[in-house]
């Protein structure tokens, strides 16, 4: 399957909250109103500069959360998403620690925790379906599909407006690039976006140390290896010279 | 002078007590009610004193292990053979505390073997998790010689000994890997960890400071150590330990600073706000004073000025970890996090808990190289109990 993304423009979003409650409904969360993305609310309408800003999980391209996790809980699908795998996870919150958007949230009460986040919808989409969200929206602030549709739609959109939407896909390259893509007619920075990020993919970051372990066992190994060894040798000598300078001064008392 | 010895044992015993009942119901209530009940941690803010102190704190201070070994065995500077014991023992003792730590802090430790056979490779948490493992072991089968000599096993001895080298060297690599890789845990994170602190090099600031604060950790054990159990070490070792810190020292201060101009950061250093000023504290503390100290001969030639520099420069060590990984992540994260009363009590417990493991290691084991001698003016009885956390008090 190809990788989907979902375009939300925050100029058309009217606040309505149906992506929300069709998120509860899909995920079987309890109906409660939130303000902030939490165990029981994967996605939330927040409102900032009298715009309605949708926040949810980035499925980012190269996901933090993915390459930090030890064991390995987090996969990333070919369909763009990524998934946890709560049955794996031990409870280092790693992932919450490393995520660039502070998605991840823990069940902090419980006594067998787990993370929650969005799940893109993966029994829907592999079933060629849209996700809970994009279906209930009633004015097309959000649209899903093939990955490079909603970026060139996304490029469209931006250009034929130029005057009306900031020239900033914000998505389109941040941490190297998320499935989830925004465009918006007021400053990211302004409605609680990060606009720091960078384009680095941040796994890399972590990499570079990472890929260096085999060449320090190596070179480390072979070198207290070989340290040892001479001043073991040297010890050596000077016990050898020693018992021959006592065996040499035995032998002259004999003489004597 | 009986009378205030064993007034002073009883007091620093109830402070013991209290503060490991106090961590014991802070740990029951936190399983009980889950980690958001006893702690302060939030999503924005899911790591705090549990990580920032008990582990990278206690590994940190656990690097006198390994620098000794290395020391003794690969470079054979065999003066260093009287306290190689005690160092190892530390190690050891901090090691099985950042586990148990560990176990507290983690949403489902009842898993934590799953890092054995879930891999990631990519993950610096799967490296740390490994290291911790394998070190742990490495580090108990250093140690078995002394409980080996106890029971008199003398098969296993000789084996344990035979080994010693391969041993020594999987230590010094594997406290290598571990002490960096706490660092690289922040290297995925330049976006929330303060300018001042986030450096590509954090891994090797993370190795090169625990290898100066291992020294420091072997002097004052010495230090603490010949008062309590009245055994003198030599002290011309003590002072190679403090011209070693200041060679370690002098390379991370050059080290930071061609860092920080580096990144082109330096502006940061005059902006007025929390994280410069701890940053200035940090660097004073943990670089600077002990090398002033440790230079000036009329102090480093004392064991008492010695004992104060590697104390200085081991709460700069404290503070460093304390930044990097709380107040360095506060901005960034958004949010501000002060340790709840159980996240304190669980750290101080666990700290008596060391002091109490390593006061009983002491008498049961033999760990400094002659048997413990009692003060005749205290007596035999006094003297069996003396424990190490008396030294605290004078």
């Amino acid at each position: 399957m190809s990788k989907k993304g979902i375009l939300i423009n925050i100029t058309k979003c009217i606040g309505c909250q149906q992506c929300v409650s069709a998120c509860k409904i899909q995920n079987n969360l309890p109906d409660t109103e939130e303000t902030k993305l939490s165990i029981t609310a994967y996605t939330v309408v927040d409102e900032k500069e009298e715009r309605y800003i949708r926040r949810m999980c980035m499925h980012c391209n190269y996901p933090t959360c993915e390459s930090v996790c030890p064991v390995g809980a987090f996969e990333h699908t070919l369909e763009g998403a990524v998934l946890y795998h709560a049955e794996k996870c031990i409870g280092c919150r790693y992932c919450m620690m490393a995520c660039p958007f502070q998605v991840p949230r823990y069940e902090w009460m419980s006594r067998t925790p787990t993370i929650q986040k969005c799940k893109f919808c993966i029994e829907r989409i592999v079933k060629g379906e849209v996700t809970a969200c994009v279906e209930a929206c009633p004015v097309e602030a959000n649209i899903f599909g093939d990955y490079n549709d909603i970026l060139r739609i996304a490029r469209q959109t931006v250009s034929a407006e130029p005057d009306k939407y900031v020239n900033h896909i914000y998505g389109e390259n941040e941490v190297g690039g998320t499935t989830i893509l925004y465009i918006s007619d007021v400053p990211f920075e302004k409605l609680g976006f990060k606009t720091n990020l960078g384009t680095q993919k941040l796994p890399e970051l972590t990499w570079s140390a990472l890929s260096k372990i085999p060449s320090v066992v190596a070179v480390g190994g072979t070198l207290l290896y070989g340290i040892w060894w001479i001043t073991n040798r040297r010890k050596e000598v000077i016990e050898f010279e020693s018992k021959m300078k006592e065996s040499q001064t035995n032998n002259q008392d004999e003489e004597n | 002078m009986i009378k205030s010895v064993i007034s002073n044992l009883t007091f620093w015993k109830s402070v013991g007590a209290i503060l490991i009942g106090l961590a014991l119901f802070s740990i029951i209530f936190r399983f009980v009610f889950g980690l958001g009940a006893a702690t302060n941690l939030t999503d924005e803010f899911p790591w705090g004193l549990w990580i920032g102190f008990d582990i990278l704190c206690g590994v940190g201070l656990a690097a006198g292990g390994f620098t000794l070994c290395g020391l003794v065995y690969i470079f054979n500077i065999k003066e260093f053979k009287p306290i190689v014991r005690p160092a190892i023992l530390t190690a050891f003792l901090g090691y099985l505390l950042v586990v148990f730590a560990l176990l507290v802090d983690l949403g489902r430790p009842d898993r934590i073997w799953h890092a054995m056979i879930m891999w990631n490779p990519r993950s610096v948490m799967f490296e740390v998790a490994w290291c911790v493992m394998l070190y742990s072991t490495v580090l108990a089968l250093e140690f078995s010689p002394a409980i080996l000599e106890r029971f008199k096993w003398k098969t296993p001895l000789k084996i344990v000994k035979a080994i010693t080298i391969p041993l020594v060297i999987a230590g010094v690599l594997l406290s290598t890997l571990h002490q960096s890789s706490l660092g690289s845990l922040y290297l995925i994170v330049p976006n929330k960890l303060y300018g001042l602190w986030y450096s590509s090099l954090i891994p090797v600031f993370f190795f090169l400071s625990a290898l100066t604060i291992g020294c420091a950790m072997v002097i004052i054990e010495s230090y603490l150590s010949a008062r309590a159990f009245k055994k003198n070490l030599e002290f011309p070792l003590l002072l190679r330990l403090g011209q070693i810190m200041v060679m370690l020292i002098s390379v991370q201060l050059v080290v930071r600073a061609i860092d920080l101009i580096d990144r082109g950061v330096l502006n940061l250093l005059l902006i007025p706000r929390t994280e410069t000023y701890l940053f200035y504290l940090e660097i004073i503390l943990g670089l600077i004073i002990p090398l002033v100290l440790l230079s000036i001969k009329n102090i480093r030639t004392t064991r008492v000025g010695l004992f104060y520099a590697s104390f200085i420069a081991v709460l700069g060590f404290v503070l460093n970890r304390m930044n990097v990984s709380i107040t360095g992540m506060e901005t960034g994260s958004g949010v501000s996090y002060m340790p709840s009363w159980m996240e304190v009590f669980v750290t101080m417990g666990i700290v008596a808990l060391g002091f109490v493991a390593f006061s009983y290691a002491v008498k049961y084991f033999n760990i400094f190289e002659e048997p413990v001698k009692a003060d005749n003016s205290v007596g035999d009885v006094v003297a069996k109990e003396i424990n190490f956390s008396t030294v605290l008090k004078d």
